[in-house]
């Protein structure tokens, strides 16, 4: 096992120099340079401070030994300072939000599972029941679904007409003088729109997937082998097809790791949530290029950590995985 | 072969609903100056958000300029995003799926290898940071979401080539002595047209999708110009006085989503039925 991953962590290291590389192109093929913003906008910039700034910034070396430079302080979480007029340190800006959009994406990936996978094995159990053409026609409008009007109009049904959710952030003014009973309801009531929407992006996806596994698994010998031993229909649909219909689910959650932090920009901007979505967003709109390349950065290696938890946990629950 | 793709495409009733979809979309859109029945520009300050009636079907905006109007045009928005960004997308990864697929070896590797950087970043991630860079314009848009699309077509092409290859018809094209770039593109990717098309039609989808997205988040198609994300803005900083304007533009990107979502599910069953 232990070999297993440290010949998946190898393989990581690639792909990791693949993203810095992406992530340095991004930032040096846009016309201008990163200091335009404070020096183009202030027309008191001579001509000698706009040389300083470049020399601060190492804009003034050639490419690669920029490139060399930043590698060598990303290697120590050193993700340089926002442009943003508190001049943050960019890897304590992400990392104080960070816990936020990932517990948010947790719960709805919990969420994705508990509704998903019901869905899924049932209408491939009473495949072409009533059930089944139902939420099969559910799945084609989840697919072409906008998510972020689903939210509006959920926030204008639950939030504005019924008035039973709050719409925005994830916690009241009053958080801090209420007791701690009614602080987690609040907290609970704050999260139940978004962590349900970011969840509705996925929802389709895996239902479809896990329906049509499980219908695949159910036309092989060993169930059939199970049916001859005369096994009851509920050991045979929940212990013998379930269990091997759910495998391939693990690699399905690792692919959508990006979609769902990639989706929490929209997410966290709407409801106003204060995680690294809503940085991300913030920093785009302001040009506040560290942020916004230490976040893209932050986003692919998730997205790597994602991968390699679902190919390590696959070779946990499949032993022919770590041979091969 | 085609005459069996029309047997079976016409008997498809999704694919048809589908096509159905789209091609009104089309008539909309190229008509929109004749059948829209106001200036999408015209602002009436006598009827700000005032809410749907005889006038305006649709309602009115934040600047009294008709709802049903502004998504007419903005119809357009979305065709030319959802084209464009798609054949950028189609372009690339074809020739790379293309080049990858038929040399092997470490052209292969180095192709795959970028691939799976790629998709590693999540998809809205690199496009809001290349925004960051860019103006908000029309053009960076759809140019930025083709460019940053391509990864899926290219797999796809990429294992068409691979188990084309192989095949006879690419051996005696070679025998008579064509040229590695007359193998690819005349012998080979003809074959491989099909998969990349039903790809093509989910891709406008999903580039429709971002589109909207993007506007919406007030990054992608800038006011005034009218996109059904722009308009979606306006109903999200009005969402308690006016619900017109959040209902009716998502409405229009559910059903032209849907439409070639439908399409292109429909084309992939009637190609070939064995792949359902």
């Amino acid at each position: 096992m232990i070999r297993y991953i440290v010949k998946r962590l190898i393989f990581m290291v690639p792909l990791l120099i693949g993203i810095t590389i992406v992530c340095f192109v991004v930032m040096h093929l846009a016309p201008g340079s990163p200091t335009d913003l404070e020096t183009q906008m202030n027309p008191r910039a001579s001509a000698e401070y706009r040389e300083r700034l470049k020399a601060m910034y190492d804009l003034d070396k050639p490419l690669h030994e920029q490139y060399l430079i930043w590698v060598g302080k990303l290697a120590v979480l050193d993700l340089g300072r926002s442009f943003s007029p508190d001049r943050r340190p960019v890897s304590e800006k992400i990392m104080e939000r960070l816990p936020i959009t990932i517990s948010l994406n947790v719960l709805s990936l919990i969420l994705i599972l508990i509704i998903a996978i019901p869905i899924g094995v049932l209408s491939a159990v009473y495949q072409d029941s009533l059930f089944d053409k139902v939420t099969g026609i559910f799945v084609f409008i989840g697919f072409a679904m906008p998510t972020f009007w689903l939210a509006l109009l959920l926030m204008i049904l639950f939030g504005v007409n019924l008035g039973w959710l709050p719409i925005s952030g994830i916690r009241s003014l009053n958080y801090e003088y209420l007791p701690p009973g009614m602080a987690i309801v609040d907290l609970i009531t704050h999260l139940i729109l978004p962590v349900t929407l970011a969840a509705f992006g996925g929802l389709a996806g895996l239902s479809r997937y896990m329906r049509s596994n499980m219908l695949e698994v159910i036309r092989q010998d060993y169930i059939m082998t199970a049916r001859a031993k005369g096994l009851s229909e509920r050991v045979i649909i929940y212990r013998h097809a379930l269990r091997n219909a759910l495998l391939p689910v693990i690699t399905i959650l690792g692919l959508s790791i990006p979609g769902l932090i990639g989706g929490s920009v929209i997410f966290e901007t709407i409801f106003a949530i204060p995680g690294m979505g809503q940085l991300f967003y913030m920093s785009v709109m302001a040009r506040d290029y560290p942020v916004v390349m230490g976040v893209l950065f932050i986003g692919a290696v998730l997205t790597l950590l994602g991968n390699l938890i679902a190919d390590v946990s696959y070779a946990v629950a499949d032993p022919r995985i770590r041979v091969s | 072969m085609k005459t069996d793709f029309w047997k079976r495409f016409s008997k498809n009733k999704m694919a048809l609903a589908g096509s159905c979809v789209v091609i009104m979309l089309f008539v909309i859109s190229l008509l929109a100056p004749w059948i829209a029945p106001y200036d999408p520009n015209e602002i009436d300050l006598q009827k700000v958000l005032s809410a749907p009636s005889r006038d305006h079907v649709l309602g009115t905006d934040q600047l009294g300029r008709d709802v049903f109007t502004r998504m007419i045009w903005g119809s357009r928005i979305s065709l030319k995003v959802g084209f464009v960004a798609t054949g950028i997308a189609i372009l690339i990864g074809t020739v790379l799926g293309a080049v990858a697929g038929y040399y092997g070896r470490w052209v292969d590797a180095v192709i795959m290898r970028f691939v799976d950087i790629m998709l590693c970043f999540p998809t809205f991630f690199l496009i809001l940071a290349v925004i960051a860079l860019l103006e908000p314009s029309i053009w960076n848009i759809m140019i930025i979401i083709g460019v940053t699309g391509w990864m899926g077509i290219t797999r796809l092409v990429r294992a068409d080539f691979t188990s084309l290859k192989e095949r006879d018809f690419v051996l005696a094209a070679r025998a008579i002595g064509a040229s590695d770039l007359r193998i690819i593109f005349v012998h080979i990717l003809p074959n491989a047209m099909a998969s990349v098309l039903v790809a093509a039609t989910l891709g406008v989808a999903g580039a429709i999708l971002t589109e909207s997205a993007l506007s919406f988040l007030g990054i992608g198609v800038q006011p005034p110009t009218p996109s059904w994300g722009n308009i979606l803005t306006a109903g999200k900083d009005n969402i308690d006085i006016a619900w017109w304007l959040s209902l009716y533009p998502g409405m229009a990107i559910l059903i032209t989503v849907l439409g070639y979502n439908l399409l292109g599910e429909g084309i992939r069953d009637s190609l070939d039925p064995r792949l359902r």
